[in-house]
């Protein structure tokens, strides 16, 4: 049964995805494509292309456009939930234990250290979106336009304490104006 | 009462996630911003302090950083129906965007202009690859030892038709291998800072996977 099959090959796949959406995509390919045949490796690469243009985990939204292909609607519920079970099974279990270990003195001093360096690896990955985005090239007009709008964007949240959804929302309509 | 709470509790971590999510574009990072604005700031749900630790367990579980973000904050604040809702609430925006999304590209996707940008797309999917592939690598090797497994793992997948997620679990099984017989034999083996630093990496550059 074709359902079956999509949430078992998913939820396989949702147990082993360390290391991101990326490091996915050679099992979500020998799964679906080598083994189930369920699509070509160029459709392949175009559900890539659309996971990755919409909003979400691109591993999960490739399993959802790969189910719904092959098994419509509840295709894509299955593969969905599939996906994101084995996270919810582990984050539960980690969940019932974290209240015992947190009480012990190593894991205490763990995440003393833990947190000042999560602080850190956040502001590095501010750092990669803005490189990403072209903003530490050359100084050119599209340079500084995306440095502006970084900074209009951080005293609106800073300043005006604006709802990030809107800073976003905003910072549309601005890109709207300016680059199209 | 208490019944009537609950459910309201319940319902407001599902909209709570339900509004985050869409914006969730660019990763599961963009979105860890977002998620603690909501939940520390506005609806004082938790401490700046416990939401770190959300995120902690986030990025150890498998799975997207702001799924399990979700799955975790939405269990703490209400047990195991607290987590199915956020859940619920984060994967529906985006489910129903994806579907709605691979529904268009089939309609037009037959249209020159469309076919023609998606020639030039896949070859971007390619390079967005390698340049995820550099991304962790360049936090994954800390010694000669991790910069020999790289080539090895590619190897593996070249030559046998060894399943990913064996090399995945393998993998994990030959880094404790390792470093047990470098400990025995009194080397030292670095890698605990730049571990941390490697998973956020990955799923940062995975899209929150």
């Amino acid at each position: 049964m074709i359902l079956l099959s999509l949430f078992l090959t998913f939820f396989l796949i949702g147990l082993v995805s360390f290391g991101g959406g990326y490091a996915m995509i050679p099992i979500i390919q020998a799964e679906a494509v080598n083994r189930h045949g369920w699509l070509t490796n160029t459709e392949f690469t175009n559900v890539i292309a659309i996971a990755g243009m919409s909003p979400g985990p691109i591993a999960t939204n490739s399993a959802i456009i790969i189910g719904s292909g092959e098994a419509g609607f509840w295709g894509a519920v299955v593969s969905g939930f599939g996906m994101v079970l084995p996270s919810m099974m582990i984050i539960l279990l980690i969940g019932m234990m974290f209240y015992k270990i947190k009480q012990n003195h190593l894991v205490k001093s763990a995440f003393y250290g833990l947190r000042p360096i999560i602080t850190g690896l956040i502001m590095y990955s501010a750092l990669i979106f803005a490189y990403n985005n072209g903003m530490v090239s050359s100084l050119t007009w599209h340079t500084w336009s995306q440095i502006i709008i970084l900074i209009g964007s951080l005293t609106a949240l800073l300043y005006f304490r604006l709802h990030p959804v809107y800073v976003i929302l905003l910072s549309g309509l601005v890109g709207i104006a300016v680059y199209a | 009462m208490e019944r009537n709470l609950d459910l309201k509790l319940l319902l407001q971590i599902f909209l709570t996630f339900l509004r985050i999510s869409p914006t969730s574009f660019g990763g599961g990072y963009a979105m860890i911003p977002l998620i603690e604005q909501e939940i520390v700031e506005r609806r004082k749900w938790m401490k700046p302090k416990e939401m770190t630790d959300v995120f902690v367990i986030a990025q150890a579980a498998p799975g997207a950083i702001a799924i399990n973000s979700a799955i975790f904050t939405g269990y703490r604040m209400a047990g195991y129906l607290g987590a199915i809702v956020a859940t619920i609430g984060v994967l529906l925006p985006t489910f129903i965007i994806v579907i709605v999304l691979s529904f268009v590209y089939l309609q037009v996707h037959d249209n020159p202009k469309v076919a023609a940008a998606f020639i030039s797309i896949r070859a971007t999917i390619v390079a967005l690859i390698i340049y995820a592939g550099y991304k962790i690598g360049k936090t994954a090797v800390v010694d000669r030892t991790t910069f020999c497994l790289i080539f090895l793992t590619i190897a593996l997948m070249c030559l046998t038709s060894i399943h990913p997620v064996v090399v995945i679990l393998g993998g994990g099984l030959v880094g404790i291998v390792i470093v047990y017989i470098r400990k025995k034999i009194g080397m030292y083996t670095k890698m605990s800072i730049e571990e941390q630093h490697n998973n956020y990496q990955d799923y940062f550059m995975g899209g929150g996977i």
